[in-house]
This record gives C-alpha cells, structure tokens and sequence, in this order.
C-alpha cells in the first residue's frame, strides 16, 4: 500500500449560522489523483482551503505527509502546493522572477536556478520566460499559475479548476501534466467542473454537497453505488426474440429485452459483455448491425445523488 | 522569517521600480513641481531688493564723505548699487535712463554750512517709474539727514551746557550714532527662504503618497491573487507584513531623500544637517506610513484606498502648512494644524534650515516620533488584518 499523503478527518467550519464543511473526511496516497467534485456553494473551496492551510477548521484535523495543517504550520505548507483556480501571478515581473521569488519563499536553495528552468521546461515557456507576465496570454498564464504550484515538488498538488478559460490545447497540455504528475508519484487533489476531466485523471472521486462527502470511491463504485449500469443497444439482422433469452443468460448481463429487430441490454459491465452478447447473435444465425454503448458517467450519478447538475 | 520578509520587500521594490507611474509620483512629479514654483514664484517672493543711485559730490568736505560711506556699507550689504559721477549732469541723465533709482546731488559748501550750523540740503533727484528704488533712496538721505541734525542738536546741546570743544563733541556725537542698518525684512526671523520651504513641503507632501504603496500593495495582492499563495507559502504572516512594509518604508526615504539632494544641488534649497534631516524623514516616513495604514484599511479596495488616502493627505498637507506656511498662523487655524504630523515634519525641517540643532528640534521630532507610534499602531493592527486570502 502507498503512502497516505493526505488524511483529512471530520473537518467543520462554520460562518455564523452556516455550516459549510461538515465533518468532512477522506484520504489521498502517494501517486493517486482524487477527485472533489460539488457544485458551487458545497464545500469544495472551503475544504480546500482548510487543507491549503488558507483557513483553520472548526473541527476534525487534515493531516499532510504526517503534519497537521493549520494557517501557521510551515512544515505541512512546506508539502503542498496549490494552484489557485484564480491566476496568481505577479504581472510585473516575468516568468523566471516570479518562480524564483516562490522558489526563495520555499528555501529551495542552491537549485533553484536548475528547478527554475526544469519548471520553465514542463510548463514550455522556456522561450519567453524573461518577458514580463503582464505580455502573456490567457493560457501561457495558466501554464505559469501550475508551474508555481510545483516548483518545490510537493507532497500533495491541489488544483482548483485549472483549466478554467483554458483554450484546448492548453487544458490537454494541462491534463497531460496532471496524469505524468500523477503517474511520478505526487498526491494530487484536482476539483473541477469538467466530468469528463474527472473521468480522465481521477483514480477516485469524492462527491461534496451542503458540505458532507455524499459518496466516495472509484467511478465504477459510484456508479455501482447509485444502481447505474452499462447499456448495449444493438440492431441485428432479424427478430432480436429470438436471441433474448441467451443473452441474459450471459454472466456479465443483468436483463435483455427486444422489440423489432433490436436489442437492450443492461450489464454490469458493457466491455466484458459485449463479445459474448455478439457471439450469442452470432450462433442464432443473425448478424449484428449496429452497437451502441452507453456507460453511466460521473454527471448522471452526480444528478442522482444531489439531484442537481455539477454546474449549478 | 527575516529572509522571507526581505525577499517580499525584494519582489516589492523590483515590481514598484517596474511601475513607471510609481516612480512618476515619487520622484518626477514633487521634483518637478518643486522646480516650476522656484522658478515661476521664487523671484516674485524671495528675491532681494535692490536699487541703483548715483552720487554727484561737489562738496568733497567731511559731510559728504559720511554721506558716501553711508551709501557704500548699503552697497556692501547688497541693498544699493552706488554709482559716484563726476557732474550733475552725469547724474541726472542716470536717472532719466532708469539705470538708478536716485541721483544725489551734494552741493558746494554742504560741510561748511553745517559746521556753520546754516541750512544746508542735499538735492534728491528720484524717478517716477522706479518709485520703491526711489522712496529707498529718500529714505536714505531722510536717514542721513536726521543723523548730522541729530549730531548738531547734540553739540549745540553741550555747548549750552558749557563745553568748549565743538568739533571734538562732533566727532564723538557722530562716532557714537548708530550706523544706518537695512535687514532682509523678507527672510530674516521665517527660517526658510522660497526655495527651502517648497523643496521641504512638496516632499513632505508626496511623501504621504508614496508610502501608501505598501498597505495599498497587501490589498492589490488579495484582489490578484496571490496573497492565498504568499498564505499557503512556509513563511509567517509576519514575514509577508514586514516584508511589505519595509519596502514602502525603504521607498519613502529613497524619494525623500532624492528630493532632498536634488532640490539642495539644483535650487539652492537649504534643509539643514544631513543627521537631523535624515531623521525627520526617517520619522516622517514612518508615520506618513501609519496615518495611511490607518485610513486605507478602511476600504475593501485598492481604488477606494487609493482615493480615501488622496483625499486625507491632500487636506492634511494643505492644513499642515506644505503649500504655506502656518508656523506663525494662529487661531483655530493653527490648533488644527497641530493634529497634522505634516505640521510637525515642517516645523521641524523650518527649523533645521534655519542651522538650529537636534535639541531645537526635539519637540517637533517628538511629535512626529508620537504621531508614528500611534499611528503605526493603529495601521500595523489594520494591515495584520488585510493579510488573509478572502
């Protein structure tokens, strides 16, 4: 088992009579990418920022690379980096000055300078980076905004949004980042709106509304959690009756109805079902026309446990 | 945290030195301002009287030759240009060119008259169109005139008393008047010339906006940013603090004293020993840094900061006396000045251009030192409250 990077366990904070984070917990391992999806208004950014070190809980305690986290606890921040869904740059200086004025901040020390251009080199703005910020564009920005986040190699990597207003080419170099940053060994904390970012770099996803974890797990255990199931639709070569009894029969297949010449299909899993649902039309002497396969997203499981859309 | 805070005031002073308008506001525009009002007011004001006249002395008898030594210590004060002319003719052509003021013309026979106890006069011949230069000049011989009259009212009174050397009691009475003296009414007594106190004033002014940047600086790092960043950094919120507001400190004193050895190079203007001036701004910067601290934390931007800030250090620089002086202004006026520590940053400079030393100065350094510690307080309390990322 990997090393817990991040532990956070019944975290609270309360505004007055709100309370926006409410017992809060979930942890994060060396390598692995989680996933804190919620709409606007459910938490996200106030668990963020308890874990960033920005705010003090009222209750529970996060815990990084085997420190406690509060607003005054250099060691923890010593492990975390953070990029801000807002860009935090200094426009007035450029892209070298503003890495080497955190790379200082961090005590990076005598490597700062090879750190600096290894970081100019993954984010590509190697070729301009003596050029004030304040010259850049939207994404050489946002590319810069990640930069900073990883420039002392951090324990845990959080990203709110960072691909907000990214043009694509940008958000892939990004999520590209993301996955190798991932796959090196950092514990990143990723909060997005895009589901399909989510599916893409997420190894596990924890659903925040009203400030409670409402489910957490990988996307085949949330979608399993909530009753979803994979669907093959498939149009055959004559009457589909006649082939729906073998294949509900097949493992892998929770029901099979036909109409016409089609067929519906619920599986557990489509991929695993789908080659012995073909071989079964195949044997009743039809021929299979057409397939469609539609597994449960993130979104639908979202809906289904908050009853509202992620962008909300 | 030491390292950390100046590694912010480094980013700091690289970020304002990038910002031309900052520099603009520290440095190009009091300088500049400064220059206009010597060169455009400083003549109407500051410079000193003079007034050319001529002499034309037919006498040559020990009379006119006080008269003329009357005349030539003025001239060596710098108040009257003399100008002797060999005939009345001479003198009187001066004066219908304009080039003096006056002509005096010292008749034949004027000493013999007078040690004769007879009338005598000295012809006063004035132009019209230069009718200071010439009333300077009547005044002059008016002066001359009441001193001899004086000198013959005090020998004629001794001699009724019975002495018996009428020309050694001439020569004491004279010896023994005091000389004709013209002071610099314009100068003397006020401490500053012109250039001097515009030099000090504009600086003072300005100081309270260049320092602004530092408190301003934390409220532009939140409406970036970056401050959750410089938060989430292993460094204290402390360091962030000192580090901000020692750069706004460093950028005070650098434009001040820019202003100071420009202004004191290029206008003349007088400021006062380098320790002593270098403590008045030192304390000056520092509570020019409070009183800001103190009013821009009020607001929850950087433009309403900004304007706030204007708005009270305008109306204090006018009350403090950096456009006019108030140190002699009394009344409610001056009560009201008093609670502005650019009433105290200017007293203080006043008196140091005018050579007096520290101990002189002490009252309006302590003033200045109090208005620092209580509003630096009170601004330091503020500011801790701006370094949070929401």
């Amino acid at each position: 088992m990997a090393d817990v990077v991040l532990e956070c366990s019944g975290l609270r904070k309360e505004y007055g009579d709100l309370v926006a984070v409410d017992g809060v917990g979930f942890s994060i391992e060396a390598g692995e990418t989680y996933g804190l999806l919620g709409p606007n208004g459910a938490g996200k950014t106030t668990t963020i920022s308890i874990i960033a070190g920005l705010l003090d809980s009222d209750g529970g305690a996060a815990v990084v690379s085997g420190n406690e986290i509060t607003t005054k606890s250099t060691a923890a921040k010593a492990a975390i980096g953070l990029v801000p869904q807002d860009i935090a740059i200094y426009p007035d200086l450029t892209a070298r000055e503003n890495l080497r004025f955190f790379g200082k901040l961090y005590d990076i020390g005598g490597s700062l300078n090879e750190r600096v251009d290894e970081i100019l080199d993954v984010i590509e703005l190697s070729d301009r980076a003596d050029d004030q910020t304040k010259e850049y564009s939207g994404g050489m920005k946002r590319r810069l905004n990640i930069g900073l986040g990883l420039l002392h190699k951090p324990d845990l990597l959080i990203l709110d949004e960072p691909t907000v207003g990214v043009d694509p080419q940008s958000r892939n170099a990004i999520l590209e980042n993301v996955e190798r940053l991932g796959a090196e060994g950092m514990a990143v904390l990723y909060t997005t709106h895009y589901m399909e970012e989510a599916e893409r770099l997420c190894d596990r996803v924890g659903i925040i509304d009203e400030g409670v974890i409402v489910a957490e797990g990988t996307r085949r255990e949330l979608v399993t959690l909530v009753g979803e199931r994979d669907r093959l639709h498939l149009e055959v070569s004559g009457d589909a009756s006649t082939v729906a009894d073998a294949v509900s029969a097949i493992p892998d297949v929770e029901s099979c109805s036909s109409a016409g010449s089609e067929l519906e299909v619920v599986a557990v899993s489509a991929s695993r079902a789908l080659p012995d649902v073909v071989l079964s039309v195949n044997d009743a002497g039809l021929d299979v026309l057409t397939v469609q396969v539609s597994e449960p997203d993130l979104e639908s499981v979202f809906l289904h446990l908050t009853g509202k859309a992620l962008r909300e | 945290m030491i390292g950390a805070a100046f590694t912010i005031t480094a980013k700091d002073l690289k970020e304002r030195f990038r910002d031309r308008s900052a520099i603009m506001l520290a440095v190009v525009v009091p300088l500049g301002l400064a220059f206009i009002m010597n060169l455009t007011l400083g003549p109407v004001t500051e410079q000193s009287f003079s007034t050319g006249v001529a002499v034309y002395d037919a006498d040559g008898g020990p009379i006119a030759v006080g008269f003329g030594e009357m005349l030539a210590g003025i001239d060596a004060a710098g108040f009257v240009s003399v100008t002797d002319v060999a005939t009345e003719a001479d003198a009187r052509w001066l004066v219908d060119d304009h080039s003096v003021s006056t002509a005096y013309l010292v008749p034949q026979g004027l000493s013999e008259a007078v040690a004769a106890n007879e009338a005598a006069e000295i012809v006063v011949v004035a132009d019209p169109d230069q009718p200071i230069g010439s009333a300077v000049g009547k005044a002059l011989a008016d002066g001359f005139a009441a001193e001899v009259n004086a000198v013959r009212l005090s020998v004629a009174t001794a001699l009724a008393l019975g002495a018996d050397d009428p020309e050694g009691l001439a020569v004491a009475a004279q010896e023994s008047s005091p000389t004709i003296v013209l002071a610099d009414a314009l100068t003397e007594g006020r401490g500053f010339d012109f250039s001097s106190f515009y030099a000090t004033g504009i600086a003072v002014f300005f100081m309270f906006f260049t320092v602004q940047f530092g408190v301003l600086s934390i409220i532009d790092e939140r409406e970036n940013g970056t401050m959750p960043r410089l938060l989430v950094a292993p460094i204290s919120k402390q360091s962030i603090l000192i580090g901000k507001l020692l750069a706004s400190f460093l950028v005070g004193v650098a434009s001040t004293v820019v202003l100071w050895l420009s202004t004191t190079l290029l206008m003349g203007a007088e400021w006062g020993g380098s320790l002593i001036v270098i403590v008045l701004i030192a304390a000056g910067v520092t509570a020019a840094m409070g009183l800001t601290a103190a009013i821009a934390t009020i607001a929850k931007t950087a433009e309403q900061a900004g304007a706030i800030t204007a708005f009270v250090v305008v109306v204090f620089g006018v009350l403090g006396g950096t456009f006019f002086p108030v140190s002699r202004v009394s009344g409610a006026f001056s009560a009201i000045s008093r609670v502005t520590p650019h009433f105290w940053l200017m007293e203080g400079f006043r008196r140091s251009s005018a050579g007096e030393g520290i101990v002189d100065i002490l009252p309006a350094l302590g003033a200045i030192l109090a208005f620092a510690i209580i509003l630096g307080s009170i601004g330091l309390i503020r500011a801790q409250d701006l370094v949070r990322h929401q």
